[in-house]
């Protein structure tokens, strides 16, 4: 019997989307839609003292402007996301402070950062929609504006919520072992800065929303760029003040989402508002200078680390206090933060950790995950001390961290600490020193040594870094798959995850499709509508196929099961004597006694002639929630060749390596497509992109001429090793893949930058590396070697 | 992010378009290639009454030889440029150079006119037209006249185009045989605008000695730069590293490049040397193997 | 003035039309044509998710205004495939290489490399490849699948 997880199989969307016939949110238009346009906040901190819109109003093809008063007593506003919220155990385990900080709908008497909605237009197309917002005047009053992390926990630095008391709005600690014992113990002990710039996760398509509704009956339909519709629907419902089962949200063809789709906005709360209150369909569509200001940003960390270690590279304890420094708003809990705290270890097996998490408020737009979520940053930290030890001891890097590794004989390895989802935090298997040696063989590192020493001779500056990563994978609660068998045979699947790029209509199919014996091209997948389950949850957090994926694996057996039976049934045969393959169900031993799946469920169907066994639901269909007992452990090295142009600064790529693990794999060429896609952005991320505010909250980097993505130019071919330890954690022994593409480069670039200008010692500790920020470290420690000297 | 209202006007010969500028010069905007216009009007940081599209004024359209420059009409495109076997024979850098600005889906609608007027001080035209000492020609309704890169390059995004003027045609030198010539430019991801870039035309004499050079610096200030004291240092001088390197830093103190996201003044200033310096390199050696001979 | 007549041969039909002479030639084809396989990312043109053929050459159908196409061919991605629904050799070559992940760019890099493919009919190396296509973002893909689409489209092609 052909299975098809595992294989290439091609993927089902592309016909739709190469042929220009995928639906997009900006792809629909519905009769009688006006279109929306919103009026955002120029400054970084102000008081609104008065909003003058009568202009706006009157100007031909304005249905209305709506200002946050036209809000009041009809949209509640945000409370936090409850999705969020800390587990009991990780609670009293961290006894965090969180202080609640709802972003609102649209800015009522304040602004707080630049890009902040105040005001929506309605008009009869966009074109209309933007000249009335030059007619809207408002009166700001600035108020004094912080932008650093450093100067917003000051005391004299202005508040920014008054209600919050300060701008420190969480704080934890995580410790393990005896730190201080640790410190005393080591022959040495490293101090450093290290930080991870802010970066926006910027999916070729923006966000957008189109909400319909029906007075007939109530319906509220809304189409929206999203990772999760189910979310959507459930704020919509809570704040809108609607009966749930009315609503039915949409992620269509959505053009990526990275993390920044990943949770509501306030545009998808008012849009759909304004369709039901104005009685047609609203069209809202970003564009990309809105995108760039408004849709949340992430990461923006700073490190102050210290780590004690012995002579022979063995890290004895890392102390950590770091600031998250999360704009205006959070309405995240811990995530991102916490998530670098547990992860910051990552491969290493450090006994004694002490680490103390600080998320600030400042003027800037808020953040929230993106494609790693906490863990390029903690990564960064980590792979960065680990060649800071070896240049301090004089050893290879890959010396120290085989030194520190966690041992395949010490698997499923305890961390000592929770798991952001209550977990206790154990990497389940693995072995990460036979990793490594397969991506130092790639690189050819023994050889690679030879060539640097030569290349230096003729002046040229090559260097190879290192970085790897773990991550938590699958994250629950729960994901949903329905699974049924129409009248004619075809099977239909139904998931609550919502996808945007990763392929869950292929590989979701092979999976059904090998449980049942069929083709692929028997099983259809749908995703991201809510009318399809009653729960689901949506694709992030390099969950998918982790949990959409076992969920079709769970529901589709339990349907194979029930045909069996109704098979038995329909025969006169117990289910022992029966076998499925091929779409059809066999007595066992008798190729020609079959029947197939059109007729079994035919004779699902509720009736008289229904064959469904007493006591079982008659129909073609079942339905089946996974519920992860906890995350499992994908893992991963990355090997960054460059060539640095000393003169310029310019850094080159010349090859790009990554062996990883995800378990089980279900679309070899789709997970490598992960995994290239995610080290492009991982490049981005090393050379390329910051988001960059100047001293009064203005976005200087607004455009795509500021906020450098990279192009064909600039990202190499990543060469790949596979590992496949498969998970314990799920049936299939699944681990994700989304993100660990995107968690290494900066690492591994960062560190291969230094080693090819060694003997030159410089520390690059901050990113992106642009080639003037190289230049100044060269130049600095030029002048320090010759003061030495 | 859409245009603004305009009413749209497009002539279809040389004398319409000058009635037109004329008449509404004062709150109109000339449209050439579109390619920097549009988007500040998509942006809706320019909002004229007025669009003249020059686009279909055959009259400010082609490539034509002269005895002594390679005229170039106002909207011709950027690939018609890239491609010209003429240019590519007669004023190879700015072949070399073109090839530079932005994708090649910007130059199939940019135009050698509209890189001129926009004057961006990053921008590779403006740099290879001072190099080479060409001239721009601009027409009125009631004049017509040709002035020096200098004279018409005045400072960021500002050049001394009159509301009522339009660039009619650029004019670049040939570059002698003999020569060499380079464009070297650094910018942060492919097609962006340069960080600094450097154009150089450098002649030989029969014993190797520098009997001319003609150098400009891009993004190096708010205007196209010509290190004059660095030209002047070349000629009469027998090239070799030390020489090179003298005179691409000689002087970087009059630089006073506009600082960025993307490099400070001083790294601008830095790496002008840099570049200059492996620009005189590569148009020397390629004025002694003769390979534009 | 504000409003005018364009007459444009799309995809091969000739199309005639009123409209406000500030609308965008790609608000044109989506809007008013429904060609809705013409994205729109950035509307300055930097991302390339607009890319068009205008007489049969790339451009960035964001910075055009749809009046300044009058009396000109425009293609758009919706034109590749054959009417019975075959995927054109380049379309097969995406599908075949896993060139796409949201699809989202993926029109606008199909646009430049048919002008690519057709302007250098020899096997182009990667490099020039990389070149043709660093005008378009895609955020997903890593570029590295697109590059051996197009290899393989040369391939399919003959
Ligand atoms: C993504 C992107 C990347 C780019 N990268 C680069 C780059 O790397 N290097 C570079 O040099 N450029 C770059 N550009 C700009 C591009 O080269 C423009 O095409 C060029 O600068 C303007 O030419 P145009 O014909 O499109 O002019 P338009 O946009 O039509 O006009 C530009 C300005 O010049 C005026 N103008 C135009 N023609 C005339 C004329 N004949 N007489 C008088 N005034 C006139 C207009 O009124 C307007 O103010 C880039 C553009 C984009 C969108
Ligand atoms: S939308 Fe036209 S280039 Fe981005
Ligand atoms: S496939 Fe998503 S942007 Fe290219």
């Amino acid at each position: 019997m052909k299975q098809f997880v595992g294989q290439n199989v091609k993927r089902k969307e592309d016909y739709r989307l190469l042929t220009g016939s995928g639906k997009f949110v900006a792809d629909m238009r519905i009769e009688n839609m006006v279109e929306a346009a919103i009026l955002r906040s120029p400054y970084a901190h102000a008081r609104i003292r008065n909003i003058e819109l009568s202009r706006a109003k009157n100007y031909e093809g304005v249905l209305d402007v709506i200002v946050a008063a036209d809000l009041k007593g009809k949209v509640k506003p945000f409370t936090e996301f409850v999705e969020f919220t800390l587990p009991p155990q990780l609670e009293a385990d961290i006894k965090p402070t969180i202080k609640k900080n709802p972003e609102p709908m649209l800015a009522e008497d304040k602004v707080t950062f630049v890009g902040q909605a105040v005001a929506i237009v309605l008009a009869e197309d966009r074109y209309v929609a933007e000249d009335a917002l030059a007619l809207i005047k408002i009166d700001y009053e600035p108020l004094p504006v912080v932008t650093d992390p450093y100067e917003t926990i000051k005391e004299e630095a202005p508040v920014i919520h008054p209600e919050l008391g300060n701008n420190i709005q969480s704080y934890f600690e995580v410790k393990v072992g005896d730190i201080d014992h640790a410190f005393r113990q080591a022959n040495h002990i490293l101090k450093t800065r290290i930080k991870t710039p802010r970066v926006s996760g910027n999916p070729l398509e923006t966000r957008g929303v189109i909400a319909e509704y029906q007075e007939r009956n109530q319906q509220l339909d809304v189409w929206s760029s999203t990772q999760v519709p189910f979310m959507v629907r459930s704020y919509l419902s809570k704040l809108v003040g609607l009966v749930e089962g009315n609503i039915r949200v949409v992620a269509p063809d959505v053009g990526g989402g990275f993390g920044p789709k990943c949770a509501v906005y306030p545009e998808e709360i008012i849009i759909p508002y304004l369709a039901m209150k104005y009685k047609r369909p609203v069209k809202w569509i970003e564009d990309r200078l809105e995108h760039m200001q408004s849709t949340r940003h992430s990461r923006d960390q700073v490190h102050d680390v210290e780590v004690a270690f012995r002579n022979d590279g063995t890290i004895l304890g890392l102390k950590d206090q770091f600031l998250l420094d999360n704009g205006a708003h959070n309405s995240f809990a811990l995530c991102c933060a916490y998530n670098s705290a547990a992860h910051l270890r990552g491969m290493y097996l450090i006994p004694n950790y002490d680490i103390t998490g600080r998320i600030v408020l400042t003027n800037k737009t808020p953040n929230v995950p993106y494609r790693g979520a906490g863990r390029p940053e903690a990564v960064y930290v980590m792979d960065r001390i680990i060649y800071m030890i070896a240049d301090k001891l004089n050893l290879d890097p890959v010396e120290v961290s085989l030194r520190n590794f966690v041992r395949p004989e010490q698997m499923p390895y305890e961390t000592g600490i929770f798991y952001r989802d209550g977990a206790n935090m154990i990497l389940e298997n693995g072995d990460y020193v036979k990793s490594l040696q397969q991506a130092l063989k790639i690189a050819g590192y023994d050889e690679f040594r030879q060539k640097q020493e030569e290349a230096r001779k003729q002046n040229k500056n090559i260097g190879i870094g290192l970085s790897s990563y773990i991550e938590g994978t699958g994250i629950g609660p729960f994901e949903g798959a329905a699974v049924k068998v129409d009248s004619t045979g075809h099977i239909l699947v139904g998931v609550g995850s919502s996808p945007h790029g990763q392929s869950h209509e292929t590989t979701l199919s092979q999976i059904c499709a090998d449980v049942f014996g069929v083709s692929p091209e028997q099983v259809s997948v749908r995703a991201g509508d809510t009318s399809l389950l009653p729960y689901g949850v949506g694709t992030f957090a390099s969950r998918g196929a982790v949990t959409a994926g076992s969920a079709v694996h769970g529901a589709s057996k339990q349907l194979k099961e029930k045909f069996l039976l109704i098979t038995g049934e329909m025969l006169g045969v117990s289910i022992d004597d029966l076998e499925m393959y091929g779409g059809k169900v066999y007595l066992k031993n008798s190729p020609s006694k079959f029947v197939t799946l059109q007729e079994i469920a035919q004779a699902a169907k509720p009736g008289p002639r229904c064959k469904v066994p007493k006591g079982i639901e008659p129909g073609s269909s079942a339905t089946y929630y996974f519920v992860p007992p906890t995350v499992t452990f994908s893992s991963g090295f990355h090997v960054a060749v460059v060539e640095v142009d000393k003169e310029t600064g310019f850094v080159d790529i010349l090859r790009y390596i990554v062996v990883h693990d995800c378990g089980r794999v279900i679309n070899p060429k789709i997970v490598d497509g992960q995994i290239q896609g995610g080290v492009a952005q991982g490049i981005g991320g090393a050379l390329y992109e910051e988001i960059i505010y100047d001293k009064n909250g203005q976005l200087v980097t607004g455009t795509y001429m500021d906020y450098l993505i990279p192009t064909a130019m600039e990202v190499p071919e990543v060469e790949m090793g596979h590992q496949e330890y498969l998970s314990p954690h799920n049936p299939m022994g699944i681990k994700g893949v989304g993100e660990g593409g995107a968690i290494s480069p900066p690492a591994a670039i960062a560190n291969a930058v230094c080693d090819a200008m060694r003997p030159l010692k410089i520390e690059i500790n901050t990113l992106p590396i642009s080639p003037n920020k190289l230049r100044s470290l060269i130049e600095e420690a030029e002048r320090t070697e010759s003061v030495l000297k | 992010m859409k245009p603004p209202k305009f009413s749209y006007l497009r002539p279809n010969n040389l004398q319409e378009a000058l009635d037109m500028l004329a008449e509404y010069g004062d709150d109109a905007k000339i449209m050439s290639g579109g390619q920097s216009l549009i988007p500040l009007l998509n942006m809706r940081l320019s909002t004229p009454g007025y669009i003249i599209d020059i686009g279909r004024v055959e009259e400010l359209k082609g490539i034509k030889e002269e005895e002594d420059a390679i005229v170039i009409g106002g909207i011709t495109r950027h690939v018609d440029v890239e491609k010209s076997a003429l240019v590519q024979e007669k004023c190879p850098l700015l072949t070399e150079g073109i090839r530079w600005v932005g994708h090649n889906q910007i130059r199939t609608r940019g135009t050698i006119g509209g890189s001129i007027a926009h004057a961006d001080p990053s921008a590779e035209l403006p740099c290879i037209l001072t190099a080479l000492r060409g001239e721009i020609v601009m027409v009125s309704s009631e004049e017509e006249i040709t002035v020096s890169p200098e004279e018409f390059f005045l400072s960021y995004l500002l050049t001394s185009l009159e509301p009522n003027q339009l660039i009619k045609e650029i004019r670049f030198p040939k570059i002698k045989k003999g020569s060499g010539y380079a464009f070297e430019e650094v910018a942060r991801r492919h097609g962006d605008f340069a960080l600094v870039e450097v154009a150089v035309v450098i002649e030989l004499d029969d014993d190797g000695t520098i009997a001319d050079a003609k150098i400009a610096l891009g993004g190096a200030n708010s205007v196209p730069f010509i290190p004059e004291a660095a030209e002047e240092f070349l000629i009469g001088k027998l090239p070799d590293d030390s020489i090179l390197k003298e005179a691409a830093t000689l002087q970087l103190d009059d630089l006073d490049p506009e600082g960025d996201i993307h490099g400070s003044k001083e790294y601008r200033r830095y790496l002008s040397g840099v570049l200059l310096e492996r620009a005189l390199n590569r148009a020397i050696d390629r004025a002694r193997e003769g390979v534009f001979a | 003035m504000s409003n005018c007549n364009v007459k444009i041969k799309i995809n091969g039909e000739v199309i005639e039309k009123e409209i406000e002479s500030r609308w965008l030639l790609s608000d044109f084809l989506r809007d008013k044509l429904g060609l809705t396989g013409t994205h729109v990312g950035c509307e300055h043109g930097v991302c390339g998710a607009c890319t068009i053929l205008l007489n049969g050459e790339p451009v960035r159908s964001c910075l055009m205004l749809a009046v300044q196409a009058d009396g000109l061919e425009v293609e758009t991605v919706e034109s590749l495939a054959e009417e019975d629904g075959t995927f054109h050799p380049i379309q097969q070559a995406f599908a075949n290489n896993h060139a796409l992940q949201c699809g989202f760019c993926t029109p606008g890099f199909l646009m430049s490399v048919k002008n690519f493919m057709e302007t250098h009919p020899e096997l182009p190396t990667d490099d020039e490849i990389r070149e043709a296509i660093s005008g378009n973002l895609c955020r997903c893909t890593g570029y590295s699948n697109i590059i051996k689409a197009v290899k393989d489209a040369y391939v399919l092609k003959c």
